[in-house]
């Protein structure tokens, strides 16, 4: 049983590492948020199961605050975004899609060679999972940087938190309570402050494609 | 020799069953599960036809491609893992037996000349050359694992490690989904239904033959749809296969073979009712994304070591 959970932590990680690539090739904005959803909900089954596995009680607290913030709370804020923006069948023309997921795997091996002298050090359970984490942070990252509009890199953005977050959970078995509640706030308001940001820029530009912020103009 | 017989008889039964539960899942009125015998038997009655400007590769190909399929349907541990041919065929032979046949009904297609049949055999390569690498990765994801490309040797150590999650076999099976769909017609690349011509791959391959040419094609289409069914079964779910030939363990293993068939039939019937067919040139998209999924995986078992 407790080799079979062991096991399972691989398993949660190499979803995690599926759902990043999944997002990063996904064109329509409503699926980013189902993906990201998921995402979450793997995170928190990571937490639950590394906390089991190392009998750390202070990860279950963690794995609740992440389900309450990431799957239920941030979804459902996301939907309303989505509906009063009214951008929920909005399909957005990628930077050719092979050509990404070609960037993409370059990205996971250089994660992963830059993981293993750093997991070697560490004495956590999850720590071979390490490079999956750190792959998904880049990949994340990447998002952000080839997409033209407003909402996948604000989603973007909170998958490279949940990547993060993972990291943490994989690296030490997770952050202190404190730093950790601090995260999620930080990401909660920050993800408001995007949302009001958002709505400037359609005010302005009457789209939320953000190219139309590179043109300075003085009046 | 069980596994030629069986597959042989088999292979139109898969066929009708997974028609039969488009059709269900479509609300449509559900033909037969026999019908592919009853297709297959008027078609070898007729008196084959074929075009004046035909040459004799046109006439060999279904022979070529039906024996390609029904050695690969050998090679494939599906009943037991002790098969005769094993020692010959690994993983590599069996992608290579279908690049022989899908070079030989492209040729054929382009032989008689018509528009369609080019058309055809260009967008049948296209899929090839990207789904055979795909495939390929995705066998070697179960080769590193069990250190083996001999399909029964996978087979037999995959069945009796005790269970273990293995991360980069679940990259290897959305893959290898992936890549049957494709290469079996199926619908997200090609729909088996349509005589539609601006959209058909596979129809436009046959397109010239008739009587026993087309019945010996089609046989062998769906020999190919059991053979791709049976290696995703051996390297994804190998429980059930029998170790030796004897007649007791095959009691036990064409039950199993045939529950683990029905299954993946009705999921490929319903994965084809949910899913839309896909523009032409969406496809090598599609495929490389199978390719990536099945490299990453590769790269996960790196990491991971398991």
């Amino acid at each position: 049983m407790v080799a079979l959970l062991t096991q399972a932590i691989n398993l949660f990680a190499a979803i995690l590492l599926m759902l990043a690539f999944a997002m990063i090739t996904q064109r329509r904005v409503l699926n980013l948020v189902h993906l990201f959803t998921a995402q979450g909900l793997t995170l928190v089954a990571a937490t639950l199961d590394v906390g089991y596995l190392t009998a750390q009680h202070h990860l279950y607290v963690s794995a609740g605050a992440t389900f309450l913030l990431k799957v239920v709370v941030l979804p459902i804020l996301l939907h309303r975004l989505i509906n009063r923006l009214q951008v929920r069948w909005d399909v957005e023309p990628l930077l050719n899609t092979p050509l990404t997921m070609l960037a993409g795997i370059l990205l996971v091996v250089f994660a992963f060679n830059l993981a293993s002298p750093i997991a070697a050090l560490s004495s956590s359970i999850a720590r071979s999972t390490l490079g999956i984490a750190l792959a998904s942070v880049l990949l994340s990252f990447m998002m952000m940087i080839t997409r033209a509009k407003a909402l996948p890199q604000v989603i973007g953005f909170l998958s490279m938190e949940n990547s993060l977050f993972f990291a943490a959970t994989a690296a030490t078995n997770g952050m202190p309570m404190l730093v950790e509640l601090g995260i999620a706030l930080d990401v909660l308001m920050g993800f408001l402050i995007l949302g009001v940001f958002m709505f400037q820029i359609r005010e302005q530009f009457d789209s939320l494609d953000i190219h139309h912020l590179e043109r300075l103009r003085e009046d | 020799m069980l596994q030629f017989a069986v597959a042989l008889a088999a292979a139109p039964l898969l066929t009708g069953w997974v028609n039969q539960w488009r059709a269900r899942l479509q609300n449509k009125k559900a033909p037969s599960l026999l019908q592919p015998y009853h297709a297959l038997r008027k078609l070898l009655y007729k008196e084959p036809v074929a075009a004046e400007s035909a040459s004799p590769l046109f006439l060999a190909t279904p022979y070529i491609v039906f024996g390609c399929m029904l050695l690969a349907c050998g090679i494939v541990p599906a009943l037991s893992t002790d098969l005769p041919l094993a020692p010959a065929a690994d993983a590599i032979a069996l992608v290579g037996l279908f690049a022989v046949a899908r070079v030989f009904i492209s040729l054929a297609a382009m032989d008689v000349g018509t528009a369609f049949g080019t058309m055809g055999a260009r967008r049948e390569m296209l899929i090839g050359f990207l789904a055979e690498p795909a495939l390929l990765m995705a066998l070697f994801s179960a080769s590193l694992i069990t250190h083996s490309t001999s399909l029964p040797a996978i087979v037999q150590k995959m069945a009796h490690s005790r269970l273990e999650i293995f991360p980069s076999m679940a990259f290897a099976g959305i893959a290898f989904t992936i890549v049957s769909l494709a290469e079996n017609a199926r619908v997200p690349v090609d729909n088996p239904a349509t005589h539609l011509e601006l959209t058909m791959v596979h129809e436009a391959l046959t397109l010239e033959y008739s009587a026993r040419h087309l019945a010996l094609l089609e046989w062998a289409a769906s020999l190919k749809l059991f053979a791709y069914s049976c290696i995703g079964l051996a390297l994804f779910f190998p429980w059930g296969v029998a170790e030796v030939d004897a007649p007791l363990a095959l009691a036990y293993s064409v039950p199993a073979l045939a529950l683990k068939l029905a299954i993946g039939g009705f999921l490929l019937a319903l994965i084809e009712t949910v899913s839309a067919k896909m523009r032409i040139f969406r496809v090598p998209e599609f495929l490389a994304t199978a390719f990536l999924l099945a490299v990453i995986g590769l790269l996960v078992h790196e990491l991971l070591g398991a």
